[in-house]
């Protein structure tokens, strides 16, 4: 018995203890960042933002998880409800699983597996489900639409998502995510991917459905979209896991494009516990500076049409990140400087 | 234990957790909040008017061409992740191999574009 709880209780305790420890400060993080999103927006409108509940309005995202706490869980009578219920459950839980292979440090990571990027690629797409659920259950006119156009849009873009992460393979050799990351010790990939990144970055805004791509929400025209029959925590669900998507889409982007821990230059002024510290600092930075982008991006942007939002994505990105993907490869394969080549 | 199945198992206990989590807050809500449904509280919401048809009605067919394509182009990547990790290896030939294979995708995807499944208006 003593055998079997060292070899198997321990390690599950601690493995539970560090589950814990990612999505506690994620779940935090979230908070945050819809109240960083209303400053930001307010400081952009020359306004003040949120400055009442607290010390500079800091306690805001509690006030509001408590409300929505305490408001009653409407579902409709046309809904059916397993799927109701199901969509915003599977919303959430597919914004936090995807945190199991991202590494903050070099071994710091849940799960390292060695296809982390075939992994991440795969629950981002999962996400399309929970939208479609949640238009399709709710059995309103608004959520239909709205779901069917965020499905649309989201697998339109992530088609070119596809193209821009296989080009970073090519430069990499491995799916494993920390390889990713160590294979930028030299020079980060937005440098010499630059347009990739950007093809990235923007695909990334409509993959979560941000604004200037937030038609999904079309709050002139689709009231909130596919979300517009939920209340109460189902409804702090979808949007929880709308912005736990923002910040796993910016930690993508650290870690595809911008050398995720690494600090730049390789300045390393630390060794051991302090500089996992360094190391995870630099992370984090890089995460909000790519969520700051997101917000200025909706404070600046007017939002796109809809035909152009499908123009966009399959006559300019698609051919575009093919081209430059064929233009890698065989600049690669040219000059002999592709991973594992003899 | 194998520490590949190890990595698995992290993953594995992750969801369990992440599902539990997101159970125990609806749930939560729904016994901490009163709950007092009524009929007009529970119709679909249509802006003040009666809904007076099913949502589930016929939709732009264009979205149907849109998963299409998806498949296809989805595939296409889907097919573009193992040559790109092994290219190191495969060289000039693999690299040819694949260019072929676009090609011929290129070719339909310019197919599609001037027969207009692309257009939105």
């Amino acid at each position: 018995m003593a055998d079997f709880l060292r070899n198997f209780g321990l390690p599950t305790v601690i493995l539970v203890a560090e589950i814990l420890a990612i999505i506690v400060p994620l779940l935090l993080a979230v908070a945050y960042l819809t109240f960083a999103e209303r400053k930001v927006l307010a400081a952009a409108q020359l306004r003040k933002g949120p400055n009442v509940v607290g010390p500079f309005g800091l306690f805001q995202p509690l006030a509001d998880g408590l409300k929505l706490l305490m408001k009653e869980t409407v579902i409709p009578t046309g809904a059916n409800r397993g799927v109701f219920i199901a969509a915003p459950i599977l919303t959430f839980v597919l914004s936090l699983i995807a945190w199991a292979v991202i590494p903050f440090d070099d071994g710091m990571v849940i799960a390292n597996i060695n296809v982390g990027i075939l992994y991440l690629f795969a629950i981002s797409s999962l996400g399309v489900y929970g939208i479609i659920m949640a238009g399709w259950s709710s059995n309103s006119k608004y959520a239909f639409l709205g779901a069917l156009r965020a499905a649309a849009q989201m697998v339109s873009y992530e088609v070119s998502m596809g193209f821009v992460m296989v080009s970073v393979l090519l430069c990499v050799g491995s799916l494993n995510l920390s390889a990713i990351v160590e294979a930028q010790r030299t020079v980060w990939f937005a440098l010499p991917l630059l347009p990739m990144f950007i093809v990235f970055f923007i695909s990334t805004l409509a993959e979560t459905n941000r604004s200037p791509f937030d038609l999904v929400e079309g709050e002139s025209e689709l009231v909130a979209g596919f979300f517009v029959e939920y209340s109460s925590m189902t409804f702090a669900l979808f949007y929880l896991g709308e912005y736990a998507n923002m910040i796993l889409m910016s930690a993508m982007t650290t870690v595809l494009f911008l050398g995720g821990w690494l600090a730049p230059f390789g300045w390393m002024p630390f060794t051991g516990a302090l500089g996992h510290v360094w190391s995870m600092f630099w992370f984090f930075a890089k995460i909000a500076f790519v969520l700051f982008c997101f917000l200025w991006v909706r404070a600046t942007m007017p939002r796109f049409r809809y035909d152009q939002l499908m123009r966009l994505g399959w006559k300019v990105f698609l051919p575009l990140s093919l081209f430059w993907l064929v233009a890698t490869a065989g600049f690669l394969v040219t000059f002999g400087l592709l991973p594992g080549q003899g | 234990m194998d520490s590949l199945l190890r990595e698995y198992l992290a993953i594995i206990v992750f969801i369990g957790i992440a599902v539990g989590l997101a159970v125990v807050i609806v749930v939560a809500s729904f016994l901490v909040a009163r709950q007092r449904p009524d009929a007009e509280k529970l119709s679909p919401y249509e802006c003040g008017f009666e809904p007076f048809a099913d949502a589930r009605a016929k939709f732009d067919v264009r979205f149907y061409l849109v998963a299409i394509l998806f498949i296809i182009f989805d595939l296409e990547v889907a097919f573009l992740f193992p040559w790109a990790v092994s290219l190191g290896a495969i060289g000039v030939f693999g690299f040819w191999s694949m260019m072929l294979f676009l090609f011929v995708l290129t070719v339909g995807f310019i197919y599609e574009w001037k027969k207009g499944a692309l257009e939105w208006e």
